[in-house]
């Protein structure tokens, strides 16, 4: 990867230690505009802590982070809001910068919650919260968008129109994107670059580079590499519930 | 106008309803108000020490409580205690500490009773200038730090993250509980301070849906609790800081049946 100015945040070497235990380390990655980076791996093997390092969350690091914006929109994975604050979507959406209402308005259209807009946050179901959290991150146009498992709790529809919108998002606001998630499935058509981790970095490249990898295949198994490869090739059948291969 | 001790005590009572209103919210939303009590219980070494260099007690006080909110910090990140304990410690031991020092203070006559319940005789003009500029202040600084303060109170992760730097935010929200304590304790009293930031806030939470509303009836609240305490305790002859608090706790409970029937509504 090249280090010209399009360089949203570099991570060189980084890792971070808890109660002598390596979370993640010996992490280097680099996000760009206009591209998605997808950081894959197991339950434990660092994902979140990556993101928080590259965030700048986790300050006693090893190695080094740079970022090269301040315009940034966080989806954590995990948000433990206190309900003894009485607070609304809307509340919720101009937390970090305020914003007017016609842009927060399209950002709650875009992931189809607008209609919740004045209710309590605390009444929200998972799936609910977890648009609003998105509509919050893409409001604030960030140059840089960092997505923890943005789509947990989605239904299954709803799941494949939200990955869309982050594709198009990415494109059209022409930020960069640090995806993680475990669902190799849906993410992969849309990626640029994956982040195999495992408390390290196991591989990295493109999708199809990665699913090629030896460690990767021993990490997740034979057939997610299947899954990987899936979306190198153009569909240009069907196949129908009988089984029958029908041409597009 | 402000001859009239009750009029002195009245205003200044409504500028620190003023300002615990929105401070209370937040140590509400925070879970801080053991918190604030230590603070204000290390109040009372504050004024001790006030009293012995004849300095000023509000400066003195909040000197105090700042070096003892510092302290808690070092100590939280030192030892393995829980935060509840440590804040027990320095609550209690500021606490005796102060009331041994006043033991050697024979020379001069102590209103104790007056330092822990509060004193409207007590409140002179110059307190007045004190609360009342102070307490701007107070306000002027939360309005400067209301973003990071409040984005970090939802989720402080999402405020560092986003460039809200919520450390600074949290570091000068202490100081900031540390000055409403200085500048309310003649009025209200040490051991109740506390009760003059949460419970109109809680009173305000049963009420509001949104933030900024929970913060203007927690004001509301305030300000109905200082009239009215006041005024029982003049018509009773009872302490003014009982009487203010006994009167937020009465706003308290008929906002209680509020909440009764917004649940009956809904059903």
């Amino acid at each position: 990867m090249s280090s010209n100015n399009n360089v949203l945040v570099k991570m060189n070497n980084a890792g971070y230690r808890h109660n002598d235990k390596w979370l993640v380390q010996g992490v280097s990655l680099s996000v760009e505009r206009g591209k998605i980076v997808t950081l894959i791996g197991p339950n434990g093997s660092g994902k979140s802590t990556t993101a928080k390092i590259a965030l700048g969350i986790l300050k006693k690091i090893d190695g080094h982070v740079e970022k090269y914006t301040n315009k940034i929109g966080y989806v954590p994975q995990k948000i433990s809001v206190d309900w003894t604050l009485p607070l609304r979507v809307y509340d919720f959406m101009i937390l970090t910068e305020n914003l007017d209402e016609k842009t927060i308005d399209e950002a709650l259209s875009l992931t189809g919650v607008i209609h919740l807009k004045d209710k309590s946050l605390g009444n929200l179901s998972g799936g609910e919260f977890q648009r609003v959290l998105l509509a919050r991150a893409i409001s604030k146009k960030p140059e840089l968008l960092v997505l923890d498992e943005p789509v947990q709790g989605v239904d299954f529809t709803g799941e494949i129109a939200l990955y869309e919108l982050i594709k198009k998002i990415s494109d059209e606001l022409n930020c960069g994107i640090l995806l993680i998630s475990h669902d190799l499935h849906t993410v992969m058509s849309a990626t640029d670059h994956v982040v195999c981790l495992n408390g390290h970095v196991c591989c990295s490249g493109t999708p199809i580079d990665v699913a090629k990898n030896t460690e990767y295949k021993a990490l997740f198994g034979e057939q997610a590499s299947q899954i990987l490869t899936r979306y190198e090739h153009k569909h240009d059948h069907v196949h129908t519930i009988e089984g029958e291969i029908k041409k597009n | 106008m402000f001859d009239d001790f009750f009029i002195r005590a009245l205003v200044a009572g409504l500028g620190v309803a003023f300002v615990t209103g929105p401070l209370g919210c937040f140590v509400v939303w925070r879970r801080l108000s053991y918190f604030g009590d230590t603070l204000a219980h290390s109040a009372l070494l504050g004024v001790t020490i006030a009293y012995s260099l004849e300095f000023n007690i509000a400066l003195s006080v909040f000197i105090i409580s700042s070096l003892i909110a510092l302290i808690l910090v070092q100590l939280q990140n030192r030892t393995n205690l829980p935060g509840d304990a440590l804040l027990g410690l320095l609550a209690h031991s500021s606490l005796a500490v102060g009331l041994v020092v006043i033991g050697f203070l024979t020379f001069i006559r102590f209103d104790v009773m007056g330092l822990l319940f509060g004193d409207i005789l007590a409140v002179t003009v110059d307190d007045l200038y004190i609360i009342w500029i102070g307490g701007a202040l107070i306000l002027l600084i939360l309005r400067l730090i209301w973003k990071g303060l409040f984005a970090s109170t939802v989720n402080y992760e999402l405020a560092e993250a986003e460039g809200l730097n919520p450390d600074r935010a949290k570091a000068i929200f202490t100081i900031l509980i540390a000055a409403i304590i200085a500048i309310s304790i003649k009025m209200i009293g040490l051991l109740l301070i506390t009760g003059m930031l949460i419970i109109p806030a809680a009173m305000a939470r049963n009420i509001s849906d949104s933030p900024q509303k929970m913060i203007i009836y927690s004001i509301i609240g305030g300000l109905l609790s200082v009239i009215i305490g006041l005024f029982s305790s003049l018509e009773f002859n009872t302490p003014s800081g009982p009487s203010i608090i006994a009167a937020a706790l009465f706003l308290f409970v008929i906002s209680l049946f509020k909440i009764k029937q917004t649940i009956k509504l809904k059903n």
